[in-house]
């Protein structure tokens, strides 16, 4: 086994951390609905992680019949970090995101 | 070099001054204190060009000289007993940085029951941070063993903190003549730290006190434990240095008068009680000697296997306790006769717990008790000298029956 050993455990190499794919912790899994959200961006501003990014408008669908949602940034979940705390769909206001089991 | 008049706190903060300190981190605790209070008094005489900074708490204190030799500064702070408890987790936080942070100790008893007054529990109580322990016999070499401590703290074989323990009262508000080195030549000595693995680099960040999962912590460890043998080579040699330097020997245990079939083994202030008594003892034909630990930590078993040579019964004399078992540095002794095949007696003697005095009276006791062990009249053991025992026991009754 390689190791990677320095004195007093200095980790010389920037941003190792995202190394670190916190999304393998997660028992539950966020699905964001498109058809309900209405891009308010409350789930980006309250993730700790932070595992929600946004995104180009036109990468997602928007609310049928809601021109002005279509223009704001989507926001998608990045499963690589996404630990599965379930803030998200505890915050949205319109309950756009379903937990659901994960499955490998 | 000018001789001056100090107390043990007063040549303890010379010895931080002359080590010239970027940041120093300190609470306030009897009988440490005036060594903050005289440091804080030549930062804001202008004497000093260093940081300090006063904290909240100890655990704070220690926690600021971490941040700040995290840094690649250098750092000095002072505590004492409670206080020392209270840095404790912070204590392996510094070692496991490998931090060189330099620490003056009054060596204090801890409570309860309350008390302010000379022991070794303290520092003993620390023993297995990972921090060097050497402890001052004399104001003198409080003084030196801070900067000799730095310079092994610094050495970038060693990387590893360092506590120089000074006895309470006994050494900390006691006057002494103490040699004053001069600024240029201490310089000399002991040149600015140039840290190379942890320090503050916008152009080179890193990641300092990261997590260490199990399959990384192990090395870790491994890599304190070697800092620590190469340390007992290191120590030699910067104690060798400063003699040269400055006229004054260091090692890390000091033999008087070798030979003696009875040998006393001490740290600390009580260290030159021990010799009078030995001089004192050998002029009425006994035969005794006497060793001094100066570093405790790391400890040098073998070393102290060949000043045991020859011995029949080892005297250790001590000023804490590990309650279940027997002293910390009679358990150290008898590894070192273990290992190396001394085949003499060991018995332990406790004194001078919270500042009772360790007299010449003591060491007679203990060379009574140790010729009988000789002799084969008593068993080697744990020994409490000058303790009101059936007091004690008749307090205990008192529970019992009740």
């Amino acid at each position: 086994m390689v190791k990677k050993v320095t004195v007093g455990a200095v980790v010389p190499w920037p941003g190792s951390t995202a190394e670190n794919k916190t999304g393998s912790w997660r028992t539950l899994k966020p699905v964001i609905h498109y058809e309900k959200c209405i891009r308010c961006a409350i789930c980006w501003m309250y993730c700790p992680e932070p595992a929600i990014l946004k995104v180009d408008p036109d990468k997602y669908p928007a609310p049928e019949g809601k021109p002005a949602i279509a223009k704001l940034p989507a926001v998608e979940i990045d499963y690589d970090y996404c630990k599965g705390c379930g803030i998200c769909a505890e915050e949205c206001p319109v309950n756009a995101i379903e937990m659901v089991e994960e499955v490998k | 070099m000018v001789v001056m008049t100090l107390e043990g706190n007063e040549a303890a903060a010379w010895g931080a001054r002359l080590a010239r300190p970027d940041v120093i981190a300190a609470y306030p605790i009897t009988p440490s204190t005036h060594i903050p209070e005289r440091l804080s008094e030549w930062i804001a005489d202008g004497i000093m060009d260093s940081e300090m900074i006063l904290t909240e708490s100890e655990h704070s204190a220690l926690s600021a000289c971490v941040g700040a030799s995290a840094t690649g500064a250098r750092v000095f702070t002072a505590t004492a007993s409670q206080g020392l408890a209270l840095m404790h987790e912070i204590l392996h936080i510094a070692s496991g940085m490998r931090l060189p942070i330099v620490m003056a100790i009054g060596n204090r008893a801890l409570s309860a029951p309350i008390n302010i007054w000379c022991d070794h529990q303290d520092m003993m109580s620390q023993r297995d941070t990972g921090w060097m322990q050497f402890f001052a016999e004399s104001n003198q070499e409080a003084l030196d063993l801070i900067l000799i401590a730095y310079k092994v703290a610094e050495d970038r074989r060693v990387l590893l903190p360092a506590m120089v323990g000074l006895d309470a009262f006994t050494l900390t508000h006691t006057f002494e003549q103490v040699d004053v080195p001069e600024q240029e030549e201490v310089d000399r000595y002991l040149p600015k730290y140039r840290p190379v693995h942890a320090f503050l680099d916008p152009e080179r960040p890193i990641t300092q006190g990261p997590l260490g999962t199990p399959q990384h912590y192990m090395e870790f460890k491994y890599a304190q434990y070697e800092a620590m043998n190469r340390a007992k080579g290191v120590i030699v040699e910067a104690m060798e240095e400063f003699g040269r330097a400055f006229g004054r020997e260091y090692a890390p245990l000091v033999p008087f008068s070798p030979g003696g079939e009875i040998v006393l083994v001490t740290m600390g202030s009580m260290s030159g009680t021990a010799r009078v008594f030995v001089r004192g003892a050998r002029q009425e034909g006994e035969s005794v000697s006497h060793v001094k630990v100066v570093a405790f930590r790391p400890f040098y078993h073998s070393k102290l296997a060949e000043l045991l040579a020859g011995a029949k019964v080892v005297a250790v004399v001590e000023r804490a306790f590990s309650y279940g078992s027997v002293g910390p540095l009679a358990q150290d002794v008898a590894y070192a006769m273990h290992r190396y095949g001394i085949k003499a007696k060991l018995a332990n003697f406790i004194v001078g717990l919270g500042g009772r005095d360790v007299t010449l009276r003591d060491f007679s006791e203990v060379l009574e008790t140790s010729k009988r062990i000789l002799k084969g009249e008593e068993d080697p053991g744990v020994f409490w000298l000058n303790v009101a025992k059936e007091e004690v026991l008749k307090a205990e009754e008192v529970i019992w029956n009740a």
